[in-house]
């Protein structure tokens, strides 16, 4: 794809360019026109964008096959999410290979939300693995060219492969661990949760400084007052703050004029968002932005903007 | 112990229903709640009023068994009473029942019991709560004496996961202590966080597959 890089995603990373990557979730469907649509704005913004597998433990059309038809149809490079709840280690390994086949080249690697969480609760969870086990066994198959048991792959795969860290987490220190334990396994680079919280995201880069895998910050452009409130709400450990929800409320109500609220509520997310990772950019080693912005693309190019490239 | 819980009384009259004599075996074993003679009567006297309610005349012999999850024991202890009755409803544990089965197998054999997990109380009266899952290769020594397989809802050998908020787990909305978080906690009390660092490889889940047998010890 890019000379000696595996994919333009490893090929940022290498050279030190900050990247942004974007969020695709295809849902229960076998048409993803719309998900191909998305890709397609966001071309020429991010560098990649991360294509879910049933997230939030919903039945979804498969992520790798999205994941062709979004490259192949909007030329859009992905991050091919790979959870351990649904497949056992042959189940990945095949999954694995037939991503590569079809010219999948990042993985993010993630234990994935309990199956009780989802949308068919009854299901049996697996996780034969855990996350920090399947980078383990990626890196296996790239480098030793084997599966996770020792049998031989004939033309293996090259993958880039990342892991998730979560800067709200507390205890800080236990998520730094587990970071450790995925750079043991053989992180290549990480993509985190969404966070509103500079402080703890400053302490939490500073720490993970040392493992010298880069870091691509999870951020959540809030496109109107229910979003917001719902995120707060639902997500738990992750406070949107207040001032920010109540500035969205006012301009919820306030606001009659749905083009000028449209207009106001982008020019809140730009001066937050705009703010919060320039000052990153500035004080830490961050490598890049993840900008979840599922309905809400039309943020991503301003924000680029006065974030910078 | 082994933690059960009693089946609907409307289950164990469906399995008797075309049954008349019945030996109601308790077991003196592991099995908690209690489940020994005392309760085997409890149970003769429930079935037989619940089947006068609905117009059959059941005939219950309880009796019980010192642990029903030795062949010999069982034999001892119930042989005398197998050739009078037409069905055992056993009040063991799932071992107990299927030890029945085998050192009798020409009777019918039912539970009176849904067997949940082997675990602890903290305290009489208390709830149980779920401590091993007998998955054969114990990590407690690298986990600070508690237990991932069975207290982390994904038995994770690598956690916490993404669902850890303020040490609790995900599953059920965080109110369960997330295994992990208490793993952390101890192992740092014990000035032990290295093993929290330490990454552990993928398992051999062989170890850990059912149906599972291990060499006897002759006493
Ligand atoms: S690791 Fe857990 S499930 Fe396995 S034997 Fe030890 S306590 Fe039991
Ligand atoms: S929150 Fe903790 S206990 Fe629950 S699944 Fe995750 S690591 Fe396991």
């Amino acid at each position: 794809m890019s000379g000696q890089y595996i994919s333009e995603l490893e090929r940022h990373l290498k050279e030190g360019k900050f990247v942004y990557t974007g969020e695709l979730e295809p849902e229960k469907t076998t048409d993803i026109s719309e998900t191909i649509e998305m890709a397609r704005e966001l071309k020429g913004y991010v560098v990649a964008c991360n294509v879910t597998d049933n997230p939030r433990a919903c039945a979804y059309i498969s992520s790798v096959v999205a994941s062709y038809l979004i490259q192949k149809e909007a030329g859009m490079e992905v991050i091919f999410q790979l959870t351990c709840r649904d497949r056992n280690r042959l189940a990945l390994t095949s999954e694995l290979l037939g991503a590569y086949a079809l010219g999948i080249r990042n993985v993010l690697a993630l234990t994935g939300d309990h199956t009780t969480l989802g949308d068919n609760p009854q299901a049996k969870p697996v996780f034969d693995l855990d996350s920090a086990q399947l980078i383990y066994m990626i890196r296996k198959m790239v480098d030793e060219k084997t599966d996770l048991a020792g049998n031989p792959i004939h033309h293996p795969p090259k993958f880039i492969v990342g892991g998730v860290a979560n800067p709200n987490a507390e205890p800080l220190e236990a998520e730094i661990l587990k970071f450790a334990r995925k750079v043991k396994a053989g992180m290549q680079f990480c993509q985190t949760q969404v966070t509103f919280d500079i402080e703890k995201t400053k302490a939490f880069l500073k720490e993970v400084e040392r493992f010298e895998v880069p870091v691509i910050l999870g951020i959540f452009p809030l496109k109107s007052y229910g979003i917001a409130e719902f995120f707060d709400k639902n997500v738990p450990g992750c406070a949107v703050p207040r001032h920010l929800l109540e500035s969205l409320r006012e301009m919820d109500k306030g606001i009659t004029d749905k083009q000028k609220r449209k207009q106001k509520i982008d020019e809140l997310n730009i001066e937050f968002f705009g703010e919060f990772c320039r000052e990153l950019r500035k004080t830490t080693r961050l490598a890049g932005l993840h900008v979840m912005a599922v309905g809400y693309t039309r943020i991503i190019p301003p924000l680029i903007e006065v974030i910078g490239r | 112990m082994i933690v059960t819980r009693e089946k609907p009384l409307d289950e164990i009259l469906g399995y008797i229903w075309p049954f008349t004599k019945i030996l109601i075996a308790g077991c003196d074993g592991c099995v908690h709640p209690p489940r020994g003679l005392r309760e085997a009567k409890t149970y003769a006297l429930m079935i037989e009023m619940a089947g006068k309610a609905k117009g059959k005349q059941f005939e219950c012999i309880p009796v019980t068994v010192a642990k029903q999850c030795d062949n010999n024991i069982v034999y001892t202890s119930l042989q005398s009473y197998i050739n009078e009755v037409d069905a055992v409803l056993s009040l063991a544990c799932g071992v107990g029942v299927q030890v029945i089965v085998e050192v009798f197998p020409d009777i019918p054999v039912f539970p009176a019991q849904n067997t949940v997990f082997m675990g602890s109380q903290p305290k009489e009266g208390a709830i149980f709560y779920e401590k091993c899952r007998a998955c054969g290769e114990c990590l407690l020594g690298y986990t600070g004496g508690i237990c991932p397989v069975t207290r982390c809802a994904k038995s994770l050998l690598n956690g916490p996961c993404g669902g850890q908020v303020n040490g609790k787990c995900e599953v059920g909305g965080w109110v369960r202590d997330c295994a992990w978080y208490l793993i952390y906690q101890r192992l740092k009390k014990l000035g032990r966080l290295d093993l929290f660092e330490e990454f552990r490889p993928p398992r051999d889940q062989r170890i850990a597959s059912s149906p599972r047998e291990v060499g006897g010890l002759v006493r």
